[in-house]
């Protein structure tokens, strides 16, 4: 539809599309209008009555994030009537919500702080709400502090909507609206994925993550201590955001240069760890292929899922238990990551694995509770001690007092601190199945992926939901029998596209050897503990800085890494040997979609 | 029913009458004649009838719906439960008029929750109209076929607003959203969708039988035809009255056995609170908005008391979505409460007026939009009661 319709806000005149909301029309006449309960990356809920403006004609005032033009209108987004219920609203608002800003870690990305500076409020209009009302409720990931919230449910919004897992609902009805659990249960005993999507998207400080942080500061402060930390991509081409860099703007190197600063005994690179889990995982799947094609063993599933994303392993656990055969049986990189320091590396350089504490930077809440898995112990030790989200890390270095834009370029610590290409684009939606398609294909027929600049394309990008295929011509001897076969490969990112893909694949629509799937949309670097405010722009900078970082290096395949081929040397053996399996493999647990007996 | 002029509800009624003419008129020309009746929705928005009916029958769908908004929530109101109870076959006469007005092949009764002892006998009353062919298929041998079903609410007010109460029945959270689109575009499973009144679905046989210049005789020149109301509280004679619409207070109190009232709620909780001074006012859409609900308070009572009644009844039924429902009818109620202990300044009293007129003007649905009425006409009434207590 390209019908064209004039409008008038305040003294400007334009054209928009039929359909377009009174708001974004606001915004292509250069006009801001606050809003509160609107995201761009959710529902349109109309509720916060923030954004509301005069139209021409009718009675009342409308939400300019619900109001579609469909007719000629005029509209006044500045009139005493509009400022004067905005202010009211706002006022009604200040008064609910409970908590100091000092003591709120969203003081200066709080966005009803914001409107409250904004709109110069001095006092409570109301009475204002002196005690809190609500127990704060805890799981190893998340922290919902139901005193703070402000109704806006943008959280069920993005619990519902956009990821599908629905552990967040409207409970009672008017002053006691609340934002529950089913049956109020605690966050930790229901199908909660972890993902911290809401927590992205609370305006307030009513949902955070849980931070590690004083333990943290604790193990660094303590002269046993090893502390080691390992960074993702993700991390490191968002946490720039916390620090008045632009959106996509990569901090590797200055980040290393901080972390040491900070305390860190080592700073390695989770990509390493990315390219094992290629090796071990694209292993896998050639053997599944094998089993499944020629042997025609039934016991052997495919297609095979990834595990790299943590909120992705529950989901499934909850929601398709029956699919859990199809889950790669590898750990994610941060976890194999963990398993090889307190191991092979605390061997190597003498250090007693007891004393080693282990970091992992992530841009992920779902880390925390994956580290905190009873089977992460393969070592003999909690494989990765903490996880720490993006956030989490930008305090602790504000903290430290250290000024990441004056930080030196610094690398990584060997070995262990090399890694490809492939490892970093783990952090895009698509990464994992990119990474596996440059490794598995190579090693099968002995020649690079055939796309231009080893970019496979059809994989990369926003879209919901990809898929590509990839015939297989003159493999090598051993590979013979995959010889024409077509490899068939999808990628989803966020959880409503992965329950779409799901559907499909159990109505028994689709046919799929190989399968990506991230939680969080956007895949990590859209994870819930990256950087506040996110949107499909900020997004897509972060993408484009993890892509142009990777074509940057000259080591873009996984098993080309030469620091894993000595980690399979002096140790490991073979993908898929007996030390990667009980190291680097782990199991799932089906959980079902409630806790509670008798449902 | 006390009210000796047999108006038109009341007055004599052959069942089939109106859908037999009806389906010989054609749908054009029933919208056409509802739409010259003049005929407004008794439901509480006062929405022109056959004007939403155009609507809806203009849109391209393989379905649409009727819905009879039964949810009867509005406090002091009971004229519906009245016409379920006595006049089930004329509501489903006029569900299927509407129907084939429009092109549906399927209309739904919205019961409220606390009056499924009616259920039986609706069901009974559809039986009976299949029987006689003036409901389900091809109906009196035409190939216009209609059918009901009744649904049952789960006893919340807000589910009365046509939003909330096609959301409750998609299966949703009952709550309003945000317009446009209208039910006529976007309604039940997102289908073009009617929702209409008990009470007006009723006068439609009428209309289409006696034709909409008899119809207009009744009531004045903007409110045409007679209403329903719902008396009670310090009367003589509480009931269901079938009154001309124009009526002054002084007449419907006359009527009634009323006198001496200090003042009337008209419409209910969310209508508006009428003083003495004021009783010779009319009753219509273009004086006192006539809701269905009338209740008469005399000078023995507490309107501070009586305001807290309706605000603890807005607290407790705002679906709690939009800010100024959700905070504003608590801080009213948490004014009302100051009130009493005679803690509320005159200023803050006046901040409170203002925080009405920002929910009249902000709120999402016509809850929000309407619960400040009893506070705002209450308070004007009877400031000098009120504060100085
Ligand atoms: C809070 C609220 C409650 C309502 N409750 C009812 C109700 O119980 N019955 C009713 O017919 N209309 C009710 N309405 C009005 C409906 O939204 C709608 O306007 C009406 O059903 C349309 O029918 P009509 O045009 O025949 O009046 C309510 C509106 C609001 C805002
Ligand atoms: S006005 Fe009240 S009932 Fe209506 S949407 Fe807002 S909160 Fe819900």
């Amino acid at each position: 539809m390209s019908e064209k319709i004039p409008v008038q806000i305040d003294d400007i005149t334009c054209e928009v599309e039929r359909g377009t909301t009174i708001l974004q029309a606001c915004k292509c006449a250069g006009l801001r209008v606050p809003t509160l309960c609107h995201h761009p990356d959710l529902e349109v809920a109309g509720i916060c009555r923030i954004c509301v403006v005069e139209v021409e004609g009718m009675s009342g005032l409308q939400a300019a994030c619900a109001y579609p033009i469909r007719q000629p209108i005029k509209v006044r987004t500045n009139s005493p009537r509009v400022r004067r219920a905005r202010r009211v609203n706002l006022d009604l608002i200040l008064s609910e919500h409970y908590g100091d800003c000092y003591t709120c870690v969203r003081n200066g990305t709080c966005e009803l702080q914001e409107l409250a500076r904004e709109y110069g409020v001095d006092r409570y209009r109301y009475p204002s709400t002196t005690t809190p009302k609500f127990k704060i409720d805890r799981s190893t990931a998340i922290v919902r502090d139901q005193n703070k919230c402000i109704s806006c449910k943008r959280c069920i919004r993005t619990c519902i909507d956009l990821q599908q897992v629905s552990a967040l609902e409207t409970a009672n009805r008017g002053h006691n609206v609340l934002i529950q659990t089913a049956f109020d249960k605690p966050i930790s005993d229901v199908v909660c994925i972890n993902c911290g999507q809401c927590i992205n998207r609370c305006p307030t400080g009513a949902l955070r993550s849980n931070m590690p942080n004083e333990l943290l500061w604790h193990a660094i402060d303590d002269p046993e201590k090893h502390v080691i930390i390992q960074t993702a991509p993700s991390p490191r081409a968002a946490i720039g955001e916390e620090f008045g860099y632009e959106p996509g703007t990569s901090v590797t190197k200055k980040l290393n240069a901080a972390l040491r600063r900070l305390g860190f005994d080592n700073v390695f690179d989770t990509n390493f760890a990315a390219d094992l889990t290629i090796m071990e995982e694209g292993t896998e799947l050639l053997t599944r292929l094998k089993k499944v094609l020629v042997d025609g063993d039934s016991s052997v599933k495919v297609p095979m899922f990834t595990s790299c994303s943590p909120g992705w392993v529950k989901y499934i656990e909850h929601y398709y238990p029956e699919y859990l055969d199809h889950l790669s049986s590898c750990k994610s990189p941060q976890q194999m990551f963990g398993a090889i320091l307190k191991t092979y590396y605390a061997k190597k350089v003498g250090i007693d694995p007891e004393k080693m504490v282990v970091v992992a930077l992530m841009p992920c809440v779902a880390k925390k509770f994956e580290c905190n898995r009873p089977e992460m112990s393969d070592s003999g030790h909690k494989d990765v001690d903490f996880g720490l989200t993006t956030r989490e890390m930008a305090v602790m270095i504000k903290e430290a007092g250290i000024h990441l834009k004056d930080m030196p370029d610094e690398d990584f610590d060997h070995p262990l601190g090399l890694g490809s290409g492939a490892g970093l684009i783990f952090g895009a939606t698509g990464g994992v199945m990119e990474a596996a398609i440059r490794s598995v294909y190579e090693i099968v027929t002995g020649r690079p992926v055939p796309f231009k600049g080893l970019d496979v394309m059809p994989v990369r990008g926003m879209e919901g939901i990809r898929d590509a295929t990839l015939t297989i011509e003159n493999p090598l001897p051993e590979y013979q029998w995959l010889d024409g076969v077509t490899l068939k490969v999808a990628v989803a990112h966020g959880t409503a596209n992965a329950r779409i893909l799901m559907e499909k694949l159990k109505a028994g629509k689709l046919a799929y050897h190989f399968i990506e799937v991230m939680a969080c949309p956007g895949g990590c670097l859209g994870g819930g503990g990256q950087p506040i405010p996110t949107s499909p722009e900020i997004r897509a900078a972060r993408a484009r800085a993890i892509y142009s970082e990777d074509h940057q290096l000259v080591l873009r395949k996984s098993h080309e890494n030469p620091e894993i081929n000595q980690l399979y040397a002096e140790f490991l053996g073979e993908p898929l040997g007996h030390l990667s399996h009980k190291l680097l493999h782990t199991h799932y647990t089906p959980r079902g979609r409630f806790f509670l007996e008798g449902l | 029913m006390k009210n000796e002029k047999k108006k038109i509800l009341f007055g004599e009624f052959v069942t089939g009458a109106g859908l037999v003419r009806a389906l010989e008129m054609g749908p054009g020309k029933v919208v056409a004649e509802v739409k010259a009746s003049n005929l407004k929705g008794r439901g509480g928005a006062g929405f022109p009838t056959g004007l939403k009916w155009e609507l809806t029958a203009k849109q391209e769908s393989d379905e649409k719906f009727i819905i009879c908004n039964a949810d009867e929530g509005e406090p002091g109101t009971f004229k519906d439960r009245l016409l379920l109870m006595e006049q089930a076959e004329k509501v489903l006469e006029g569900m299927a008029i509407a129907g084939f007005a429009i092109g549906a092949r399927q209309g739904f009764i919205y019961l409220r929750g606390e009056y499924v002892y009616l259920k039986k006998s609706l069901e009974d009353a559809i039986a009976s109209m299949i029987n006689r062919r003036f409901l389900g298929q091809n109906i009196n041998k035409t190939d216009f076929s209609f059918e009901v079903e009744v649904r049952l609410g789960a006893g919340a007010y807000v589910c009365g607003e046509e939003f909330a109460l096609i959301s409750s029945m998609n299966g949703y959270r009952g709550e309003p959203r945000n317009k446009p689109p209208y039910p006529s575009e976007v309604g039940f499973r997102d289908k073009p969708t009617v929702v209409n009144n008990v009470e007006t679905l009723c006068y439609v046989p009428y209309i289409v039988t006696k034709g909409a210049e008899w119809f207009k005789e009744h009531g004045t020149q903007a409110s045409t035809g007679t209403k329903l109301f719902s008396v009670s509280g310090d009367v003589k004679h509480p009931g269901v009255y079938e009154l001309e619409l124009g009526i002054t207070v002084n007449q419907l109190l006359a009527e009634v056995g009323g006198e001496g009232a200090k003042s009337v709620q008209v419409g209910g909780a969310s209508g508006l609170n009428v003083a003495e001074k004021d009783f010779d006012k009319s009753i219509c859409f273009e004086g006192l908005p006539p809701g269905g609900s009338i209740m008469v308070f005399n000078h023995q009572r507490d309107m501070l008391h009586v305001l807290k009644n309706f605000m603890e009844f807005f607290v407790e039924e705002s679906c709690g979505q939009c800010t100024p429902c959700r905070e504003g009818n608590y801080r009213l109620l948490e004014g009302v409460r100051m009130l009493e202990k005679g803690e509320c300044s005159v200023r803050y009293l006046k901040e409170l007026e203002a925080l009405c007129d920002v929910m009249k003007d902000s709120s999402k649905c016509g809850l929000g939009q309407t619960a400040p009425n009893a506070f705002l006409s209450i308070v004007e009434n009877f400031k000098t009661e009120i504060l100085y207590r």
